[in-house]
């Protein structure tokens, strides 16, 4: 990426908008599809990623310039099995039903490509404090995708938010099936395609005009 | 090299030969398996469920009638609960005096190993001591249901949500799927025995459950790194069609989920094995079945928001719905 190097907060815009993880880039989907049924599951499985990929980050930014080329796979997915094990742990001492309702999928952050694609484009090659903050755009990014699914199924599924009712019916219980996750995913796609069709066909208009 | 050209057919011969050999081992393991699941009296050849609330008893040579039907001599548990005995409603001898049905006043959990006590049996007036027999499910059945369970009723893609990143990225064309499926269900195979020989024989009994996901992950890596090395070597062609997928199948949330699966569940090695290969075949057959229906999506006129992703995750949802009405299925 021969770019210029960009300011702090440029870095967590671009994992929020630009490069968002599930929407965007199209990575980590296998949480966004089974886990996004309410709010509340989203919410806890976006903050658990959220600390794994910003202690990933500052631990691979820190001890970047010790690690061999040649196993820098494998020290990468240590150090992610690392801090999934401390999330895990402390999730299931701290909030023991909801870690149930989660199952297996906070064991699975291991296995997300999203934190090892973080790691391997960027936090080997930046110091400490860029990592942090890209880091932080990701796993925010990644929070915010799941939030927004979340609160679209839950919404349209059960007709509450974060477990109030609030629209009093139930428009399409359909959603509530998982399979419906698919679904949800695939509009949301469409409709940030469709936003950014749109959005250059108005540039290239306005730059004719 | 000249003869390097021949190496394809060289290739496909060791792997078929290995394959028979293989074939032959696990035969062997079953008859073996078989004859230790005799019962254990001489006079009693088996016993077995005949539905919710029977068990029927066959002996090899007829028995006393009024021994029989006296309920007094029989007593039925669950072999882990011996404490709790079954009441009997009734026990009844076939008119070859061989099969003997007892029938329960309650259902039993047929997924739960029954003991059977016969006291004092009576053939032709003498006594043959007291048997006690164990009755269960057929083991190769509850296989065969973990095997499919895993395949297609639980498919680890469309009704459990896991390997999406890769089953997306490896699902455009039919000849890049079967290479990622086959690469994944021998890669997970390997990596899942092991895992399940570490966890039983190091990480439990040294009480080491909670680092699971680093031993897991480390040893899928590990496995990864082996089969490379050594396809490279040993089949340089077969390296050259399968290589490329051997990276994507680390970066699949399955293959960490079924050792997490494993240990969870305690299953035993025979039982592990099926499990991954059952995730392995679902994760083929998912594949297949994907990029069959994405080859035609290329030629199809869909809005141009769609094209690509989103509309391989509408045709995912679709693929979701129809395995739903596989749930609750049993085979067994």
């Amino acid at each position: 990426m021969p770019t210029a190097p960009k300011t702090h907060s440029q870095l967590f815009l671009n994992g929020l908008l630009n490069e968002n993880p599930i929407f965007r880039l199209a990575l980590s989907m296998c949480p966004a599809v089974g886990l996004s049924t309410t709010v509340i599951n989203g919410l806890l499985l976006g903050v658990a990623v959220l600390f794994v990929q910003v202690f990933s980050s500052c631990t691979i930014s820190l001890i970047k310039n010790f690690i061999h080329p040649r196993i820098r796979i494998p020290t990468y997915t240590l150090t992610i099995a690392t801090w999934v094990t401390v999330i895990d742990l402390v999730l299931a001492a701290y909030v023991p039903v909801a870690y149930k309702a989660m199952g297996i999928f906070v064991r699975l952050i291991v296995a997300f490509a999203i934190i090892t694609m973080r790691l391997e484009v960027f936090a080997c090659k930046h110091d400490l404090a860029a990592s942090f903050w890209d880091g932080m755009g990701m796993g925010v990014g990644f929070l915010f995708g799941m939030t927004t699914l979340g609160a679209i199924r839950e919404m349209l599924g059960m007709g509450s938010f974060l477990g109030y009712d609030v629209l009093g019916f139930r428009p399409l219980l359909f959603f509530v099936l998982p399979a419906a996750g698919f679904f949800t995913v695939g509009f949301m796609m469409a409709i940030f395609n469709y936003v950014e069709t749109i959005s250059r066909r108005r540039k290239r208009g306005g730059r004719n005009a | 090299m000249p003869n390097s050209l021949q190496m394809p057919t060289d290739a496909r011969i060791s792997l078929a030969d290995n394959l028979r050999r293989l074939g032959a081992i696990s035969l062997f393991i079953w008859v073996f398996f078989f004859w230790g699941c005799r019962t254990e009296h001489p006079y009693v050849q088996n016993a077995v469920f005949k539905d919710n609330q029977e068990i029927v008893v066959t002996f090899s040579g007829p028995v006393d009638e009024a021994w029989a039907n006296n309920r007094a001599n029989f007593s039925v548990y669950e072999k882990a609960a011996p404490d709790i005995v079954a009441d009997l409603q009734a026990a009844a001898l076939s008119s070859d005096k061989k099969k003997l049905s007892l029938r329960l006043a309650e259902p039993m959990n047929r997924e739960n190993p029954h003991t059977v006590i016969l006291k004092e049996i009576l053939a032709g007036g003498k006594s043959l001591g007291t048997a006690s027999l164990t009755v269960a499910k057929p083991y190769i059945g509850t296989l065969v249901s973990i095997l499919i369970g895993a395949m297609i009723i639980q498919n680890f893609v469309f009704s459990k949500y896991l390997g999406l990143c890769v089953f997306f990225g490896t699902s455009r064309k039919k000849s890049t799927a079967v290479g990622m499926g086959i690469t994944f269900t021998t890669v997970i195979a390997f990596s899942s025995i092991l895992s399940w020989a570490l966890y039983q024989f190091v990480l439990k009994p040294f009480r080491l459950d909670y680092l699971q996901v680093v031993v897991f992950i480390g040893l899928v890596s590990l496995t990864v790194q082996g089969v490379d090395t050594i396809m490279r070597k040993v089949n340089p062609k077969l390296f050259k069609a399968f290589g490329v997928y051997l990276v994507l199948v680390i970066a699949n949330c399955i293959i960490i989920a079924v050792p997490l699966t494993l240990a969870q569940n305690e299953y035993n090695l025979s039982e592990s094995l099926m499990l991954a290969l059952g995730a392995g075949l679902g994760f083929l057959i998912a594949l297949f079945l994907m990029s069959s229906v994405r080859e035609r999506i290329e030629f199809a006129n869909i809005p141009q928001s769609f094209r690509g992703l989103p509309i391989a995750f509408i045709v995912a949802g679709l693929f979701a719905l129809s395995f739903m009405g596989f749930s609750g299925m049993s085979l067994f």
